[in-house]
């Protein structure tokens, strides 16, 4: 068990890092601990937690703008943001329960550092696509800023969203700054039973072609929608092609119908109300439809919409495996029988020929160390992210081999 | 207006300039390169007019491949290289130096792929912004960031200053909206950074490109999401007696939960200025107008504008008017869009493109008004004021030497108290040479040596766009070489 660091201030995290710099010990950086069951394991001497860095320290609702310190847990800016009527409007999704970490362990740096976003992102951007500015100190003990409070800047080059997906290997995030937005007045979903894959695909397509501002775009074939909670779809036996409309009371209704009508030639949806609808995409975002198992192993792949259905039936010659398609079938989660290399061979393959890239989310430990758990780099683009490693951390000490094995 | 300054040119370089066009010529051919004087001049200046050079030389590639090629060439023969690609700049974000080629990628405008199912459109990167809508109307989509100049300007130069336009409160800047680019490296290498699908794989080198100002490589190609067209869309005009109303009601608009498309500000100066220009029904009695456009079916429409007019009526505003027709509609937005042209009319200007937090805007203008008065000069102001973007124009006569620093200076005090006032330099015109030594009022040393490291990890020898960005004092090793010290892992 490495020793654990718990800094309670932006100055006494610099200091620590600048002591193990000095002293070449490895850090695994970590938030509350929601993400540490997924990714590789981070090779280190010493764990510093972020989450002392804790508090609001910016709300301006008119701006549409916050600043957390990094280490602030979610649950905590979203029951702000809701007594002011806002939200973070990508939705991010929570790893911890399907990973078996425990749930409600986000932190706000962390969401920004691996930048998971869920269903909203098809309408509101990733969360790298509302982050706006940053403090955090590299591995050079160095603390820095990015960005700012502002929507538009383009002062310099824009290290703050560079830090975004990088896991804590470039720099340890003490301060985020971010968009927030209002809270729809309503929402609605409509479900089309039966569909298979790819007309499944087709028919998001068609309702993302709209003007209608869909905000949810998900297919779950039959395996996947027999899994879910709400009540008005528990124990369905169909496929469900659902379809999120949010805007104020007085327009949603039109909206539906003209929904409705787009999509007539793929039959008749289910409709759920505002309440039906909260509950459903709330199973999105903690994915209680992908449970914790240590039966299979769960990737997620990111492609065009139209080779999704394509990679998944690819996939499924080789192994069973259960899907859900979200972002219109731009981002598929996959979940397949636990295996020595969590299938990654067969998975990569179908991927590597259609195009896009796979992450392996949940598997054992010692299967997210021999395998590769990110796509691997193209060698151009391999050289260059060292290159970016080496100019933040040029003695390579956080989350060593949390990406990559040998970075 | 010798305020800014640039580094001596490298007479050795210039000296070898024959064995260079004839090295060129070898590898990809005369017809690429403009060599008489009267043809290398067109290249001399940017939109940031005040400053010219005219190159040594000037390339016009077709391909990725013959970029790749004179990138390679450059390289191992130590020269510089600046990128350009309409010339739109208002900072000088693609100046020349008359010891750099100038590569051009104009000639590269082709649409490449539509793809309207999955959302998406492949270009080459010199395509101008308002040919990519143009050829993806009759599917029913649009590329969502419109920067006033878009009829000219090309997506490489959107891409390498990040731009934005009206209406990014709703649909974000050029970051959101561009999801890969081939960019070829000072070294000739040709990578592909980002993809065609929405998550991006590894670290998000994508984010530092975008944005960049032609530091990092030589953009060629992109693949851009592409939205689909609203069913509608009309603005309404709000006028007020005082900023601080107008101010107070936009706060008011967006805590109501309401996010119109692009909500435009413009002062008593710039109203007057538009209106006698465009005649576009502008109120000439109040202090500030307020131009509120929302989107959607036109019921919906209805209901917004009259929410937003509601909320209006709080603050006591002298004019509300929403637009009936779509005739009126243009001519609305052609006053605003003109205002720019409008005021060059009457005098040049600087276009000043700090941001502010909105609640900061009365106290702004109040403190612009009183710094442009202690330079002598009038000024007016036009305010993004749904995402903070401020516009201040300062007026002065071009052919009065003195007057033309002495607005400099006050531009840079402008921007000066955007920074104070928790805003930045610029929104969306970018650093290029006009703000490059006013980095220091917003970022500490360490904050652009964190920048200057990546600037390195993709341009070890920081040939690509020389003396932009970075304050000369801070590069002054890495750009003359004395600390190539490239930051390779072990």
């Amino acid at each position: 068990m490495s020793e654990l660091w718990r800094p309670a201030a932006e100055w006494e995290l610099q200091s620590m890092i600048a002591k193990l710099v000095r002293e070449n010990r490895g850090i695994e950086v970590v938030g509350h601990g929601a993400l540490r069951n997924t990714g590789r394991v981070a090779k280190s001497d010493v764990v510093l937690t972020t989450s002392g860095l804790k508090g609001i320290t910016l709300y301006e609702p008119t701006e549409l703008v916050m600043s957390a310190r990094a280490g602030t847990p979610l649950y905590e800016i979203e029951a702000v943001l809701a007594a002011r009527g806002q939200m973070l409007a990508f939705e991010p999704v929570d790893l911890g329960p399907t990973t078996g970490a425990p749930g409600g362990a986000l932190s706000i740096g962390g969401i920004f550092a691996t930048n998971f976003s869920g269903s909203r992102r098809i309408s509101a951007g990733s969360a790298r696509d509302n982050l706006l500015g940053v403090r955090a100190i590299n591995g050079r003990a160095e603390l820095f800023k990015s960005g700012g409070r502002v929507m538009k800047n383009v002062t310099g080059i824009d290290v703050a969203r560079g830090l975004t997906g990088s896991w804590g290997t470039l720099a340890v995030m003490t301060e985020v700054t971010f968009k927030v937005a209002p809270i729809p007045q309503t929402m609605q979903t409509l479900a089309f039973p039966e569909l298979p894959d790819d007309l499944a695909i087709e028919a998001l397509s068609v309702a993302m072609a709209t003007p209608l501002e869909v905000s949810g775009a998900v297919h779950l074939p039959r395996n996947c929608a027999a899994r879910l909670r709400t009540p008005k779809l528990k124990g369905i036996d169909q496929s469900l092609t659902l379809l999120r409309l949010e805007t104020f009371a007085a327009a949603i209704d039109q909206r539906k119908e003209k929904l409705k009508a787009a999509l007539k030639v793929y039959g008749t949806p289910i409709e759920l109300d505002s309440e039906e609808s909260f509950s459903l995409w709330s199973e999105f975002r903690s994915l209680s439809i992908m449970p914790f198992s240590t039966e299979t192993a769960l990737w997620r792949i990111s492609t065009l919409p139209t080779k999704a259905a394509e990679i998944v039936f690819a996939i499924q010659k080789f192994m069973p495996a259960v899907a859900f398609y979200d972002w219109s079938g731009g981002m598929v989660w996959l979940e397949v029988p636990a295996a020595a290399d969590a299938g990654a061979a067969d998975v990569r393959r179908a991927v590597a020929v259609r195009g896009g890239h796979a992450t392996l989310i949940r598997a054992e430990p010692e299967v997210r160390s021999n395998i590769d758990v990110f796509e691997p780099l193209k060698p151009e683009i391999e050289r260059l992210t060292r290159g970016i490693k080496s100019a933040f951390d040029p003695a390579g000490l956080f989350n060593r081999g949390r990406m990559y094995a040998n970075l | 207006m010798p305020h800014i300054e640039l580094p001596e040119p490298d007479a050795g370089v210039i000296r070898r300039l024959p064995i260079l066009i004839e090295g060129l010529k070898a590898r990809v051919g005369q017809d690429l390169l403009i060599l008489d004087e009267e043809g290398r001049r067109a290249y001399e200046t940017d939109a940031f007019t005040a400053y010219r050079r005219v190159p040594m030389l000037v390339v016009l590639p077709r391909t990725t491949e013959e970029v790749s090629k004179i990138l390679k060439f450059c390289h191992e023969n130590d020269v510089k290289v600046v990128p350009r690609g309409a010339g739109t700049s208002l900072c000088g974000g693609s100046l020349p130096t008359e010891d750099a080629i100038v590569l051009c990628i104009s000639k590269m405008n082709r649409m490449i792929e539509i793809d309207p199912a999955n959302r998406i459109a492949r270009v080459e990167a010199g395509i101008t912004n308002l040919q990519i809508s143009a050829q993806i109307a009759k599917e029913g989509f649009f590329y969502a960031p419109d920067p006033s100049s878009q009829l000219a300007c090309s997506l490489a130069g959107n891409i390498a200053m990040n731009s934005g336009g009206a209406h990014c409160l709703k649909y974000g800047v050029t970051t959101h909206n561009v999801l890969g680019v081939k960019m070829v490296l000072i070294d000739g290498t040709i990578v592909e950074i980002g993809g065609v699908s929405l998550e991006r794989n590894g670290y998000d080198l994508l984010s530092l490109v975008i944005g960049s100002e032609g530091q990092l490589g030589v953009i060629t190609e992109a693949t851009v999401k592409i939205v689909p067209s609203p069913e509608g869309a009309r603005p309404m005009m709000i006028g007020f007696r005082s900023p601080e109303a107008a101010g107070s009601c936009v706060s008011a608009i967006i805590a109501a939960g309401i996010i119109p498309v692009a909500i435009e500000y413009m002062d008593h100066a710039a109203i007057e200025v538009c209106e006698a220009f465009a005649g576009a029904g502008y109120p000439l009695d109040v202090e500030a107008l307020l131009i509120v456009e929302v989107e959607g079916s036109e019921s919906e429409i209805g209901v917004l504008l009259g929410r937003v007019a509601e909320i209006a009526a709080r603050f006591d505003p002298k004019t509300v008017k929403i637009s009936s027709d779509p005739e009126q509609s243009a001519r609305i937005w052609a006053g605003r869009k003109a205002a720019f042209g409008a005021i060059g009319r009457v005098a040049d200007y600087l276009c000043m493109d700090g941001t502010i937090p909105l609640a900061q805007l009365p106290h702004c203008l109040t403190r612009i008004s009183q710094i442009c008065a202690e330079y002598g000069l009038k000024v007016a102001n036009i305010f993004h004021a749904g995402d903070g973007n401020l516009h201040p124009l300062i007026l002065y006569d071009a052919n009065n030497p003195d007057e033309a620093e002495r607005a400099e200076l006050a531009g840079e005090a402008v921007l000066k108290l955007c920074v104070e006032l928790g805003g930045c330099l610029t929104g969306e015109h970018g650093v290029g040479i006009e703000k490059r030594e006013l980095m220091t009022t917003q970022f500490t040393p360490t904050d652009l040596a964190v920048q200057m490291r990546i600037k390195t990890v993709f341009d070890p020898t920081w040939r690509l766009n020389p003396a932009k960005v970075f304050p000369l004092a801070l590069s002054d090793e890495m750009r003359t070489g004395n600390a190539v010290s490239t930051p390779e892992a072990a």
